[in-house]
C-alpha cells in the first residue's frame, strides 16, 4: 500500500503526528505493531502535562514541552477528553535544596513558563495541607496539568482516522529499504511505501533509526514503577507534588489523576529488556517510601493496582528528544528518545513533524479538516433528565457493566465501534475505564468479554487481554463440549 | 419519582430472606432490586453442594438453596426487579436506579435493606510484583466463567489464598480437567472451612502450602509461571526460598470485602474491621430506616446464617415502618484479646428480643482456649473451645433475661484459662 507519509508507532507521538498530518492534503498511514493505539510507553506514565521548568533552556524538550502545554487545553476541549490544570509543587526538604528550586525557577523563566513562584513553608502548607511538615519550601507551577493519556492518544487517533488517516495494526516494521525515492517498510501485514517516514516507534525507534541512518543511537529502557490508589483517597492532595529532580529524572511524585485516583511513582532504573514492564518488590517499596516522604499520610493499603512504564532514554547525560531527519536518510524523520515530557510535548511535536513532512511532499493545507471528534457519550456526566432521556432512546446506556466505575454497556459498545476501536479487554478498559476500579475487573470481565466476542464476531476463547498471545481463556468447559482428558 | 415502603438492594440469599420476612411481618409494598438477570446472588455460581444444612437439614447446591427462597418470594408475590442497578442511596432513603427497560429512576423508600453482598480482593490490593498478563483471575470470577458461562480460564493452575472460594475452585478446576499445582496461603493456617480443605484439596491430593506467597508473576502476554516463596513470622518472603512454578493461570482467593459504596454514600457508619455497617441487634445502621444484612454486613462462610440474619433485618424494617416504639438506651458490644469484631456492635437492652445471637471471628487460630463474655466488667461466660479459627465464624447467644438492668457494656474475648 502506498502513502505520502507513513508514521511508525501509534503511541501519543505517532497519533498526534497522524492527526496533524491530516491537516494537509496528503495520504497518511500509521503502522503499529500492537493491536491498538497506546500500548507502549504512552499507556504507563505519570500523565502530567508538565509546565516545562526543568528542561534545559534551549533544548528541544524545553521548546516542545512549553508549546505542547500551551496547546493542550484547547486540544482537550475540541477532542472532548479530560484535562485539568491542577498546578504542581516541587518540594525542597532543606535550605540547601533551595538552590535546586532557584535553578528550576531560572530554567522555567528562561523556557517561558508563566506564573512560577517560590513558596515558603507556610504558603506551601496553605496551598497543600497534606504535604510533609519536613518540606521546607516549594516551587509552585500553576500551569502544570493532568490528562488522561489513553483518551488523549485514542482521541487524536480517532480524529486522524475521521480525517482520512489509515491505521494498520499488527504491522510491526521489521525491515526498511530504499526503493528509488520511496521508503519501503516490511511488516507482517505486508509492505508499505512512502516518500516520507516518521519514526515514532518509542522504544523500537532506535532499531529503526539504525537501519537507515549512518549515525547510530542507543535507547536505554529506563523503568518507572507506580502504585495507583483508590478513588476514595483521591482527594488527599490536589496538586502534583514533585521532589527535586535527580540525574535519573524527575523523581517520585504524588498526584491526583483526572479520574480522581491518586498516583504515586515513578522509580527510575535502567534495564536491558525493552519489554520489561514488570513491577518489582524493591521498586514498589521504593515508590511507597519516596512518596511518603512528600505526603506522609498516604494510605498505602488503598493501592488498587501497580504498573510500570519504560522511558526510551537516549544514552548519555542531559539527553534530548531526537527530532527531525535522520542523518543520511532523506525523508526519514525521527521522533525518538521521547522520554518525559514526551506526553506533554506530543501535540507540538506532532505539528512540527507534520509540517516538515508536508513540506517534503509539497502538500497544501487541507481545508476540509474537521477538528472535532464524534461525540463521546458519558452518561455519568449528564444531568439526571438528560441521562433518563438518553436511556429511553438507547437502553444499552442503562445497563451498568462495570460497577466500580459505573460504565454502561452502551459505552463499551461505543469503544469497540469507534475507529480505531477497542479490540481487547485492555482496549475497552483504556477507553472506558471498565475494569479500572477497585475490583479491577473481577465483576465485569466476563461481561466485557461477551460484548467483545459478539461485536468482533469471535469465539470467547479468541478474545485477548491486550492482543498477541494474551488470550483470556483456554476454551469451553467439558459440559460445554470442550475436550477433556 | 416512584416510591415503595421497603426497598431491598440485592436479591441474593440475604435480600430474598429479608424481603420474605418483611412480607410475613405485614409489609405489603416491597421492591427487591437486583442488577443481575437472575435472583440468587453468588449462590447461582456455587454449583457445589453444602448449602442449607442448618436451615433445611439437607445438603443443597447453591442454586437449589436460592430456588427455595425464590419460590417462597414468588408465592408471597414479592416483586423482584432484575437487571436494575442501584447507583446511589441518600440518607433520605431516596435511591437512584438505572436499567435498560426504565432508564434512570428515583425511588423513595420508607425503609431500605442493604443486601449487596461482597466483592473479592483483586491482585492490586496485594501489590504482587511482576507482569500483568492474561490469566490472573479472582477465584469468584473463575467460578462464574466455569459454572455459568461454560468457559475454562486455563489448564495449569496455581491458587493463592485458601479462602473457601479458592478451595472450591481447586476442586472445580480439577474436575474440569485442569491441573492444580497447589494452593498457597500466606498465613500459617487456612482461612477456609475445615471441611473444604478435606473435600476440595485432600481428596484430590492438591498440596496446601501454608506460609507461602506469590512474589513474582512471569509472562508478558499470558501467565507463564509464578514464583512462590516461603514467608517468615513477619509475613515477608524469606530470601532463598523462591521456587518457580510454571503455570498458565493464577487464581486469587485472598479475601472478600463487603460491598458498601452505596452505604457510604448514604452516610452509614462502617466498622473498619468488618468493612460493613455498624449495626444494632435489630440490624439497624446509623442512618434511620436503613438496615443491613448478609455479606454486605460481614463476610459469612455459611449461607444459613445469612438467611437467619437477613430475616431478622426484614422483621426490624417492618417494625420500623409501623413506627415501633423508640429503642431506649443503647450499650456497646466490644471485643478485645483474640476477638476481631462482633456483629451487632451495639444493643438496645430494653427493645431486644429474648435472645440475640452475637457473631464474631477470632484473630488467629486458638486451641483449647476459653471464650469469655463480660458484662459491666463481670465475667458472665467462660467456655472452653477445642478449636477456634479465623475461617469459622463463632457465635454466642445473649439472653435478655440474663442481662442486668444497669448493663453498660458487653465485651467478648479469648482467654488462656
Ligand atoms: C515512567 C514514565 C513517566 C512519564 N511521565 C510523563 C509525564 O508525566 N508527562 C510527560 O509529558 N511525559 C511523561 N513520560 C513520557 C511519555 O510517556 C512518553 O514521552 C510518550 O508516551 C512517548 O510516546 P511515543 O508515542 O513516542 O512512544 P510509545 O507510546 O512507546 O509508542 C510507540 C509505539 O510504537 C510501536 N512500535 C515500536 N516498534 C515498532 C515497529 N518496529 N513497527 C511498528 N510499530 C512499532 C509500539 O508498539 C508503540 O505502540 C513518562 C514516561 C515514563 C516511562
Ligand atoms: C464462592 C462461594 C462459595 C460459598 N460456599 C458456601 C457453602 O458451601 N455453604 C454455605 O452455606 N455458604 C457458602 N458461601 C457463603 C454464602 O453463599 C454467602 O455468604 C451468601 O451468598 C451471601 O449472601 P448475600 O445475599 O449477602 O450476598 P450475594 O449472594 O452476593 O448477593 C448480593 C446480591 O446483591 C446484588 N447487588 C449488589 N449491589 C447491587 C446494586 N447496587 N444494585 C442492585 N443489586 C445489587 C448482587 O448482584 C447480588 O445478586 C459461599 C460463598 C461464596 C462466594
Amino acid at each position: 500500500m502506498d502513502y505520502d507519509v507513513l508514521v511508525v508507532g501509534a503511541g501519543v507521538t505517532g497519533c498526534a503526528t497522524a492527526m496533524e498530518l491530516t491537516k494537509y492534503t496528503l495520504r497518511a498511514g500509521v503502522l503499529e505493531a500492537g493491536e491498538d493505539v497506546c500500548t507502549g510507553t504512552s499507556k504507563a506514565n505519570s500523565a502530567i502535562v508538565h509546565a516545562g521548568f526543568d528542561a534545559l533552556p534551549g533544548s528541544l524538550k524545553a521548546r516542545f514541552n512549553v508549546e505542547g502545554s500551551r496547546l493542550m487545553p484547547a486540544l482537550a476541549r475540541r477532542l472532548d477528553i479530560p484535562y485539568r490544570r491542577n498546578g504542581a509543587l516541587v518540594l525542597a526538604f532543606s535550605p540547601e535544596e533551595r538552590a535546586g528550586l532557584e535553578e528550576l525557577l531560572r530554567r522555567g523563566r528562561a523556557n517561558g513558563v508563566e506564573g512560577l513562584e517560590l513558596l515558603d513553608r507556610q504558603a506551601l502548607r496553605q496551598r497543600e495541607p497534606r504535604v510533609s511538615p519536613e518540606a521546607w519550601g516549594a516551587l509552585y507551577a500553576p500551569s502544570s496539568a493532568i490528562v488522561c493519556p489513553f483518551e488523549l492518544t485514542a482521541a487524536m487517533a480517532e480524529n486522524a482516522a475521521a480525517n482520512g488517516a489509515r491505521f494498520h495494526f499488527g504491522a510491526r516494521v521489521t525491515a526498511v529499504r530504499r526503493e528509488g525515492e520511496l521508503w519501503a517498510l516490511e511488516t507482517q501485514a505486508g509492505c508499505f511505501r512512502a516518500p516520507v517516514v516518521i519514526n515514532a516507534a518509542g522504544l523500537g525507534g532506535g532499531t529503526l533509526h539504525n537501519l537507515v541512518s549512518r549515525e547510530k543511537v542507543s535507547l536505554v529502557p529506563r523503568k518507572g514503577e507506580y502504585c495507583l490508589l483508590d478513588r476514595k483517597v483521591g482527594g488527599l492532595v490536589s496538586h502534583t507534588i514533585f521532589q527535586l529532580p535527580t540525574r535519573m529524572g524527575k523523581g517520585v511524585l504524588v498526584t491526583p489523576t483526572v479520574h480522581g485516583n491518586l498516583l504515586m511513582g515513578p522509580t527510575a532504573l535502567d534495564v536491558e529488556d525493552p519489554l520489561a514492564t514488570d513491577t518489582t518488590a524493591a521498586g514498589l517499596d521504593r515508590v511507597i517510601q519516596q512518596a511518603r516522604r512528600s505526603v506522609p499520610e498516604l494510605p498505602v493499603n488503598r493501592v488498587i493496582t501497580s504498573f510500570a512504564g519504560l522511558r526510551a532514554h537516549p544514552e548519555g547525560e542531559e539527553s534530548d528528544f531526537i527530532l527531525g531527519e535522520a542523518p543520511g536518510a532523506p525523508g526519514f524523520l525521527d521522533a525518538i528518545g521521547m522520554e518525559s515530557p514526551g506526553l506533554s510535548a506530543a501535540p507540538a511535536v506532532g505539528a512540527f513533524l507534520a509540517e516538515s513532512a508536508a513540506y517534503l511532499v509539497r502538500a497544501s493545507v487541507n481545508r476540509s479538516y474537521d477538528g472535532s471528534r464524534p461525540a463521546v457519550c458519558r452518561p455519568a456526566e449528564l444531568s439526571p433528565e438528560e441521562r433518563a432521556e438518553l436511556i429511553r432512546r438507547r437502553p444499552e446506556y442503562g445497563r451498568i457493566v462495570c460497577r466500580c466505575e459505573q460504565v454502561s454497556e452502551g459505552e463499551i459498545l461505543d469503544a469497540i465501534r469507534r475507529c480505531p476501536g477497542a479490540r481487547s479487554l485492555d482496549g475497552v478498559k483504556r477507553r472506558t475505564r471498565a475494569g479500572m476500579g477497585r475490583c479491577q475487573g473481577g465483576f465485569c470481565m466476563p461481561r466485557v468479554l461477551e460484548l467483545l466476542s459478539r461485536e468482533l464476531g469471535l469465539p470467547p476463547e479468541e478474545i485477548t487481554k491486550g492482543g498477541g498471545g494474551s488470550r483470556l481463556l483456554w476454551g469451553p468447559t467439558r459440559k460445554r463440549g470442550g475436550e477433556g482428558e | 419519582m416512584i416510591s415503595c415502603d421497603l426497598a431491598v438492594i440485592g436479591a441474593g440469599p440475604a435480600g430474598l430472606a429479608a424481603a420474605i420476612a418483611a412480607r410475613e411481618a405485614g409489609v405489603e409494598d416491597i421492591l427487591v432490586l437486583e442488577r443481575d438477570e437472575a435472583a440468587g446472588g453468588i449462590l447461582n455460581q456455587c454449583i457445589h453442594s453444602g448449602f442449607g444444612l442448618h436451615t433445611f437439614q439437607e445438603e443443597l447446591t447453591g442454586p437449589e438453596y436460592a430456588a427455595r427462597f425464590r419460590a417462597r418470594a414468588e408465592e408471597l408475590g414479592i416483586p423482584i426487579r432484575l437487571g436494575v442497578m442501584v447507583l446511589g442511596l441518600g440518607s433520605d432513603r431516596v435511591l437512584t436506579l438505572t436499567s435498560r427497560e426504565r432508564g434512570l429512576e428515583q425511588l423513595r423508600a420508607g425503609a431500605v435493606i442493604l443486601a449487596m453482598g461482597c466483592r473479592e480482593r483483586p491482585r492490586g490490593a496485594l501489590n504482587i510484583p511482576g507482569y500483568r498478563p492474561a490469566g490472573i483471575y479472582t477465584a469468584g470470577t473463575a467460578q462464574r466463567l466455569v459454572n455459568m458461562e461454560g468457559l475454562l480460564p486455563g489448564r495449569e493452575i496455581v491458587i493463592l489464598g485458601s479462602g473457601d472460594i479458592g478451595l472450591i475452585m481447586a476442586r472445580r478446576m480439577t474436575l474440569e480437567g485442569a491441573h492444580v499445582q497447589c494452593v498457597a496461603e500466606l498465613l500459617p493456617y487456612s482461612g477456609g472451612l475445615k471441611r473444604n480443605i478435606v473435600q476440595c484439596l485432600d481428596d484430590y491430593g492438591i498440596p496446601l502450602r501454608l506460609s507461602h506467597t506469590v512474589v513474582n508473576i512471569r509472562g508478558r502476554e499470558r501467565v507463564e509461571g509464578v514464583t512462590l516463596a516461603q514467608v517468615g513470622p513477619d509475613r515477608r518472603p524469606v530470601p532463598g526460598t523462591e521456587e518457580d512454578i510454571p503455570c498458565d493461570t493464577l487464581l486469587l482467593s485472598v479475601g472478600l470485602l463487603p460491598e458498601n459504596e452505596l452505604s457510604e454514600g448514604a452516610g452509614v457508619a462502617l466498622d473498619p474491621v468488618t468493612g460493613g455497617p455498624v449495626v444494632g441487634e435489630d440490624f439497624s445502621t446509623s442512618v434511620p430506616g436503613v438496615f443491613a444484612c448478609g455479606n454486605a454486613l460481614h463476610v459469612h462462610d455459611l449461607v444459613d446464617f445469612v438467611s437467619q440474619e437477613a430475616a431478622a433485618a426484614g422483621r426490624s424494617a417492618a417494625r420500623f415502618l409501623k413506627g415501633g416504639p423508640p429503642a431506649g438506651p443503647v450499650i456497646p458490644i466490644r471485643c478485645r484479646d483474640g476477638v476481631r469484631y462482633t456483629v451487632p456492635q451495639h444493643l438496645a437492652v430494653e427493645a431486644m428480643p429474648p435472645e440475640v445471637t452475637v457473631r464474631f471471628r477470632v484473630s488467629a487460630p486458638f486451641r483449647e482456649k476459653y471464650l469469655a463474655c463480660y458484662i459491666n466488667g463481670t465475667r458472665v461466660f467462660h467456655g472452653k473451645k477445642r478449636i477456634m479459627a479465623p475461617g469459622e465464624m463463632e457465635q454466642y447467644t445473649l439472653r435478655r433475661a440474663a442481662l442486668p438492668a444497669d448493663a453498660r457494656e458487653i465485651v467478648f474475648c479469648v482467654e488462656e484459662d
